[in-house]
């Protein structure tokens, strides 16, 4: 039996209906495939940079809000006073006061603008009476903070004038770590086992903490590598095959991959900011910024073992560790989140006394 | 009418309880099972809702009781890593393991609390995971089965012989061995590929990834294909192997449509048996130079020149002329 023409009709019409309903469907879907991420990432942008060759994943990806706070957190003090050029014949801070042991080459003018800024830099609550006590006696060694600062002074032109290779011409001040407080608020202390029970062998690892970033990784990795310096960083075999010899062990990879972990964190960037990740141990296909990580490292044994640990006898039991040791350096001391510390703004040019005891003023 | 386009199976058969076949000859007493069988509605939601009669038998015995003993050893040095905390036990679970000897040792016998623990766990472990591979053997001998599925085993068995005794034993450490917790594990894993210069260029692992994705892959087809035309009776997939109907000829129609080629029913477990078998060292001390070395890990371009990331090099004065 043939169709009517109506029939027919209302089959096409219904087709059409049905057709007309799923192309519309799936073009809603299309849409919504295109349109849904552009949104998400107009809802939390983010920006990347690529830093190695194409299909090598090796990028920095950051959220717009982070980049947003990282220049929020590191907006540097205003400078109250600048420089003032010293005259010929001026008297010197050590001929003017008595018991100004690193700084008596500064004009008086310069010393006590330096003064100044240490105070809002480091103990801007307490004041001068940090370390001259309440009582103002400035010519008194009783404060340890003083005799702290004067290491601390020493440090710092130190690491201006023998670190350049990593700080660069941005440099430090005691700023770049103390950020108002008395005590950099990124530190750490050796630390205790977390494993009471366990034998050497496991005493520092499978429990999240601060200094495992919460992975089950070791926490020994910074008194081994940031404080001692007899294990090396790298664990890999230097050619394909190495019959016979003992290379690191698994337990020293799990350290050098936390101290990974603290590199990681403390710039907030990835492996890839410095490694090609295929083949991590490849120098020729890391960033530059590999050989400024190892360079970084030399300098913060060298800080901790030269300037931090000799302070330790100074110090009250409330400023030690549950080890009774100082609170000591890391990336994080200086570069808190941030790929260069205070996103690479130089504050030397203010200044010149912390470069070195010999101060340029332009 | 049976509905099977269900993530559940929707029509449940209750009759008396099937009490399994006699064994092939030779077998017999060791048929002996435990339980009158009974039915869960909500396992048979899953598969078969009939529960027991179970055979144990000592080779099952003996493997259940060792294996508890690794665990409960696992356990309890986990427990007394954070001081008989039962709350930071179960609070910090995840990241608690029971760590093989530090490498100072070698392959002697370390103190208990310093990896002697974990040697007597994994000794332990070694005998339940055998026993059990024996009596899987042994149940498939029974019932005159074939030793696809003991095989099956042994192949996954081998990653864990080759992990946990072969491997350590052959470099003279365990210290090289696998930790027992979860994140140390992964951790394990890790620090594994790192320490020995990217797994991924090895290429026992690049094919075991092939096969292990494969194997998913397949099954998923199969599952699929089979579900798809259960409605026809593909459901009886191995009465098809050798009787067609139209059930399994319509998925091996759907397959040959789309890809112009397709398995057989019986082919097609043959494909995922493989697959999932070849899922499974060597001296080889760095991965990616042995890579270099055969040719196989491309070359890119120095990464300073890419982005305008890295610092600009600096100028290179002319040579004049």
């Amino acid at each position: 039996m043939s169709k009517t023409r109506n029939q027919i009709r209302d089959e096409m019409t219904g087709l059409l209906l049905r057709g007309g309903l799923i192309g519309l469907v799936a073009f809603a879907a299309a849409v919504a495939f295109m349109v849904v991420p552009t949104q998400i990432g107009r809802i939390w942008p983010t920006q990347f940079e690529q830093t190695g060759f194409r299909g090598t994943g090796m990028e920095v990806i950051q959220f717009r809000s982070d980049v947003v706070g990282l220049a929020e957190a590191n907006v540097l003090p205003e400078t109250i006073e600048a420089p003032v050029q010293p005259q010929p014949g001026e008297a010197l801070a050590g001929d003017i006061y008595e018991n100004v042991q690193v700084l008596g080459h500064l004009t008086d003018a310069n010393f006590n603008r330096l003064m100044l800024a240490i105070t809002e830099w480091v103990s801007p609550e307490q004041g001068c009476a940090y370390c001259h006590g309440e009582d103002g006696d400035f010519v008194s060694d009783d404060y340890y903070p003083k005799v702290v600062a004067r290491n601390m002074i020493q440090m710092t032109w130190a690491i201006n004038q023998d670190w350049d290779v990593h700080v660069a011409q941005t440099g430090v001040t005691c700023y770049t770590c103390h950020r108002g407080n008395n005590v950099p608020q990124n530190v750490w202390f050796s630390p205790e086992p977390l494993n009471n029970w366990a034998g050497p062998s496991a005493r520092y690892q499978n429990q999240p903490a601060v200094m495992n970033y919460s992975t089950a990784l070791p926490v020994d990795a910074m008194q081994v590598y940031l404080l001692e310096s007899d294990q090396p960083v790298g664990v890999h075999g230097t050619t394909p095959r190495n019959p016979g010899v003992p290379g690191a062990s698994i337990y020293h990879t799990y350290q050098t991959f936390s101290l990974m972990q603290h590199f990681s964190n403390a710039l907030g960037v990835n492996c890839t900011y410095c490694h090609n990740t295929r083949a991590l141990a490849e120098i020729d296909q890391a960033t530059p910024q590999w050989a400024t990580a190892q360079v970084g490292r030399a300098m913060v044994q060298d800080i901790n073992n030269l300037h931090i640990l000799p302070t330790q006898p100074l110090l009250p039991e409330t400023r030690l560790g549950p080890l009774g040791d100082v609170s000591k350096v890391n990336c994080t001391t200086c570069h808190q989140g941030a790929a260069k510390p205070l996103l690479g703004q130089s504050m030397l040019g203010d200044w010149p006394e912390l470069v070195s005891p010999e101060p340029v003023y332009q | 009418m049976a509905e099977y386009q269900n993530i559940f199976t929707q029509v449940q058969v209750i009759g008396p309880p099937e009490m399994g076949v006699a064994g092939v000859p030779g077998h017999e007493a060791e048929l002996d099972r435990v339980g009158h069988g009974r039915f869960s509605a909500f396992l048979g939601w899953l598969g078969n809702a009939q529960i027991g009669p179970i055979y144990i038998g000592s080779l099952g015995f003996a493997s259940i009781v060792a294996g508890i003993l690794w665990f409960v050893i696992v356990g309890i040095n986990m427990l007394a890593s954070v001081d008989y905390n039962f709350a930071q036990f179960v609070r910090q679970l995840f990241w608690l393991a029971l760590e093989p000897p530090g490498p100072q040792y070698g392959l002697s016998i370390p103190p208990l609390n310093d990896g002697g623990w974990w040697i007597i766990a994994s000794f332990f472990l070694l005998i339940s995971v055998m026993l059990w591979w024996l009596r899987s053997f042994r149940r498939a001998q029974a019932l005159g089965m074939g030793y696809h599925i003991p095989w099956a085993f042994a192949s996954a068995i081998w990653l864990f012989l080759v992990l946990g005794l072969i491997r350590p034993i052959l470099m003279g450490s365990w210290s090289e061995a696998v930790p027992y917790g979860i994140f140390p594990h992964l951790d394990w894993t890790t620090a594994f590929s790192i320490r020995y210069g990217n797994l991924f260029y090895n290429p026992f692992h690049a094919l075991s990834i092939t096969f292990l994705y494969g194997s998913t892959m397949l099954f998923a087809m199969h599952g699929a294909t089979v579900l798809a035309t259960s409605r026809f009776g593909a459901d009886r997939e191995l009465e098809q192997i050798v009787d067609r109907g139209t059930a399994f000829e319509r998925g091996a129609l759907f397959w040959r449509w789309t890809m112009g080629f397709n398995a057989s029913a019986e082919g097609i477990h043959r494909w995922i048996y493989w697959f999932a078998i070849l899922v499974t060292g060597t001296v080889v001390d760095n991965w990616y130079l042995w890579a270099v070395e055969h040719n196989f890990a491309p070359s890119y371009e120095p990464a300073l020149g890419a982005g305008g990331f890295a610092p600009a090099p600096a100028a290179t004065p002319e040579i004049g002329g």
